[in-house]
């Protein structure tokens, strides 16, 4: 048995080489966040807007998580971005102004409601989860609807005043704190989440993802592991939404509208799912390609976000993803320290 | 006389159909058990009962004297009942390594902590390379699986399960679609596990069958036809128009 | 008495929903495909009878073919053109491309026709309502429940006792054996697609009175016959006209009874249900 075990001693090494590399940082990457941070002192203007991306790029990760890592399709995903918001602005408007404490609330609240709705998407297929989790948004945006007292109904809660920002930073408004706080808020979960992804844990949501029956004959509590990924998702989009109430000021109705969850998906499509990055270059995408849209046809802005979830199911999603792993590809030839 | 895996009087129907007909069966402590039976006979309901894909109609499953009946799949694997599938299941979008190493966590215990690094725990890596090793996949461990050869599949298909270091191991037709020549190793492979770890092998081809088994099962219309010693197997007369002959002929 | 014309008006509203949502049901189950732009077919033929009503001068009742067929012929060019490469699509896909083209036809009818409420003029005879033993019914309502409930009629005597009706149900049940059978699935699937959209906007037009019409009809009424094909399953005529009565009668008595619930009742109502029975409430259970 001697030369088995100086092979497997060789090939030990190998395994614990590969099982890493997934953790590793890629120079890639670090390339990307300097750049969202260059972005701010290269395009002070666009402070508003690069906060919108950055919240947006949240959500899209939040949705990444389940979709990408573990294979749940949801329609309804605004339920927790709109629990997120409400928390956070009702904690500002009634208990502290304070931004981190309305985020953790806000997180926490959005964990709560998907721990408790997490039973619902452990039943039946794509097709019944699809609907259920389209029911449970449409649930969600009814109840904030009739809890006017609360939520203020139709008008929106008003009069958010943000304090500063670790009692230093305050919120301005070319949205400088805005960008700086919601990006940092980004930076730290996508950290978390990018951990999360490549531990033990994370491979076994891959596993649920890719085949569930022999997932459970290998061992995996399928239920468990996804109700763990679901809460941690609709966490992740609850800050989302209180970064949404606290930058903007405002909540209103439309965090729980259809489209939200529409967008979100739309978002992950562009960018592609299961990676990370898929959401945040997603983002950058869908906020440029409406922003430049909204500059001359704000009105008909949804005609062409239609248009081009046909055009990408169609067939485009291949063409741009095949064109994305072209270039990372080409990145990737470029770097000496490859997989043997 | 020590059963470790035991059933009484299974029964499992599809709407009209009874798959599996009151089937009480037991499986020794290190047996090398064959269960046999031509097509729709009911074989992998009986496997799939045994390990909780379906729950039954009626009846008892058993693994060490206990009741398991409601318990779990994942629950099951933990106790070490473990299979193979007579349709490859895969993480298709996984290397082979990963997929190793993914079942060779989960029986660490290790799946559910999300923080800790995947190569940070040493029996799981040296674990992983042994059985990539004994199932010659170091050549190909970081290619996808979805684009590997049928045979191939084939083999991590039963890698993985060895990964689950059974203590029960149930084999649905291990060598189908396997080539001739990796067919004799996949068994020796087999015949290889520690003496302890109890089988039993479904496979249709009979020389595999009488050279492996200790000890046969028929299953015929979803009922035990026959249960014996091979060469009793071999000479009972209900079993050889009922089976054998069947297969002699086709 | 209050109570039976809140029933009346909810089987009413039922049956609209019925024939709106019957074709969605047909689909799903014959090519497991989720059709979300259902309800574009439905605010098409609704705004076919509003233009044909309100520009052409052409008579209520008249505009009713009109809108079947104009929606129908639609519905035969989209499946032979968009819809069918997306059969073999994952459901994920499905719904996302059918997202797409709600959008798509939100805001073009936005663009072409204003976002405002479309307000039909019913021909005389249809209007108010009259005391039947004391019960007072809306003449309309009445009209509507007798035409679609002779629709429905017509629709499970097709599907129980026309050759095409049978081919049908065999191919909802196993289109692989189907198709080895001979029975020509594919034109199957476009005849039926095309038909489905002709109810839908058949029931489009019939609803402008009942469930009003403005471009965002798509959006509001998607989860409607979601709820209908869910809770009615896709292997029976019967199956999604019970969900579709029950649900009419749920949501008109819910929002008469306690106005500030909305439309939660309903919602709630889909998910537990889903839940509860995945397969469909009045589906029947598989073999
Ligand atoms: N999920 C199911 N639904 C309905 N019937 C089933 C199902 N699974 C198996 N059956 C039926 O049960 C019977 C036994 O099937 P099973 O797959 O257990 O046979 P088998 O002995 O494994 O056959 P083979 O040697 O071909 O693998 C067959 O008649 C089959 O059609
Ligand atoms: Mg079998």
């Amino acid at each position: 048995m001697s030369a088995p075990d100086l092979a497997a001693s060789g090939l030990a090494g190998h395994v614990r080489a590969s099982l890493m590399l997934s953790r590793r940082w890629h120079t890639a990457e670090a390339l990307f966040w300097v750049g969202a941070i260059a972005a701010a002192f290269l395009f002070p203007r666009q402070l508003l807007l690069m906060n919108e991306i950055a919240i947006l790029a949240l959500f899209a990760l939040s949705l990444d998580l389940i979709l990408g890592y573990a294979g749940i399709v949801s329609l309804g995903h605004a339920a927790f971005l709109g629990m997120g918001a409400y928390s956070a602005g009702l904690v500002a408007l009634h208990i502290a102004s304070d931004p981190l404490l309305g985020l953790f609330v806000g997180m926490a609240a959005s964990g709560l409601l998907g721990l408790v709705t997490s039973p619902l998407v452990l039943k039946g297929n794509d097709l019944t989860r699809l609907m259920v989790t389209l029911g449970v948004g449409l649930l969600m945006l009814e109840l904030a609807n009739a809890l006017s007292f609360i939520t203020g109904g139709a008008d929106g809660l008003q009069g958010i005043m943000m304090g500063k920002l670790f009692g230093h930073f305050e919120f301005d408004l070319f949205g400088r704190t805005a960008y700086a706080y919601s990006l940092g808020v980004l930076f730290v979960l996508f950290v978390l989440a990018r951990r999360i992804v490549h531990s033990p844990f994370g491979l076994s949501l891959r596993a649920i993802r890719d085949n569930p029956l022999r997932a459970t004959a290998s061992g995996v509590p399928r239920n468990w592991r996804l109700a763990a990924v679901y809460t941690l998702s609709a966490a992740y989009a609850g800050a989302a939404g209180a970064l949404l109430a606290q930058t903007t000021q405002f909540v209103s109705l439309d965090v729980l509208d259809f489209h939200r969850s529409a967008d979100v998906m739309l978002v992950l499509i562009i960018g592609g799912a299961g990676y990370l990055y898929g959401g945040l270059i997603g983002s950058i995408a869908f906020k440029f390609l409406q922003d430049f849209i909204s500059g001359f046809t704000p009105q008909y802005w949804q005609f062409w976000i239609g248009l081009f979830l046909v055009l990408f199911v169609l067939g485009g999603r291949e063409m741009i993803h095949g064109g994305i792993k072209a270039v990372l590809a080409r990145l990737r030839a470029l770097k000496p320290g490859k997989r043997p | 006389m020590s059963a470790v895996l035991e059933t009484r009087a299974l029964v499992k129907q599809f709407g009209g159909i009874t798959a599996t007909d009151r089937i009480s069966f037991s499986l020794e402590r290190g047996a090398r058990h064959a269960l046999i039976g031509p097509n729709g006979a009911g074989k992998t309901t009986f496997v799939n009962l045994l390990t909780g894909v379906l729950r039954p109609t009626s009846g008892v499953v058993m693994l060490g004297g206990a009741d398991i009946t409601t318990l779990s799949r994942e629950a099951r694997v933990r106790l070490g009942l473990v299979r193979t599938f007579q349709i490859n299941q895969l993480f298709a979008t996984m290397t082979p390594l990963e997929m190793i190493a993914a079942v060779t966590s989960e029986r660490l215990g290790l799946g559910a902590s999300s923080f800790s690094r995947l190569d940070a725990s040493a029996t799981l890596v040296t674990e992983t390379a042994d059985i990539l090793a004994r199932f010659r996949l170091d050549d190909i461990m970081d290619e996808t699986i979805a684009t590997l050869p049928y045979g191939k599949q084939r083999q991590i298909e039963i890698a993985a399960a060895f990964a689950a270091k059974p203590s029960v191991l149930l084999l649905d037709e291990p060598a189908a679609g396997v080539p001739e020549a990796e067919r004799r190793e996949l068994l020796d492979t087999v015949a290889a596990l520690p003496a302890d770890v109890s089988v039993l092998l479904i496979e249709h081809d009979m020389d595999i069958v009488f050279r492996f088994a200790t000890r046969i099962t028929v299953l015929v219309n979803g009922q035990v036809l026959a249960d014996g010693a091979p060469d009793a197997i071999a000479r009972d007369p209900a079993v050889r128009t009922a089976y054998l002959g069947e297969a002699a002929h086709g | 008495m209050a109570l039976l014309t809140i029933l009346i008006d909810g089987v009413a509203y039922g049956m609209v929903l019925f024939v709106l949502a019957c074709g969605l049901s047909v689909t799903l189950g014959l090519m497991n495909f989720v059709n979300l732009a259902h309800g574009a077919f439905a605010m098409a033929g609704g705004y076919v009878a509003v233009v044909l009503m309100q520009r052409f001068g052409i008579p209520f009742l008249w505009t009713l073919p009109a809108a079947f067929l104009a929606t129908a012929s639609a519905g035969w060019l989209l499946e032979r053109s968009v819809y069918r490469p997306m059969y073999a699509k994952s459901h994920l896909d499905q719904v996302m491309f059918s997202i797409g083209l709600v959008f798509m036809s939100v805001a073009a009818m936005k663009y072409v026709m204003g976002s405002q409420q479309q307000i039909i003029q019913l021909p005389g005879w249809l209007l108010g309502r009259f005391e039947f033993v004391g019960v007072s019914v809306g003449r309309y309502r009445l009209f509507v429940i007798m035409v679609c409930g002779a629709l429905a009629l017509g629709l499970s005597w097709i599907f129980a006792r026309t050759l095409f009706g049978s081919r049908l149900r065999a191919a909802v049940d196993d289109a692989r054996v189907a198709r080895g059978l001979g029975i020509p699935v594919n034109a199957l699937f476009a005849a039926t697609f095309a038909a489905g959209s002709g109810l839908a906007g058949l029931g489009g037009a019939l609803g402008i009175e009942l469930l009003g019409l403005d471009p965002t009809f798509p959006l509001k009424f998607m989860i409607y016959f979601l709820i209908v094909v869910t809770v009615g399953g896709t292997s029976t005529i019967s199956g999604p006209f019970f969900a579709a009565m029950l649900l009419g009668v749920a949501d008109v008595a819910g929002k008469y009874l306690i106005p500030q619930a909305g439309s939660f009742i309903i919602y709630a109502l889909m998910v537990v249900l889903l839940v509860l029975r995945p397969d469909g409430l009045f589906a029947r259970t598989k073999a």
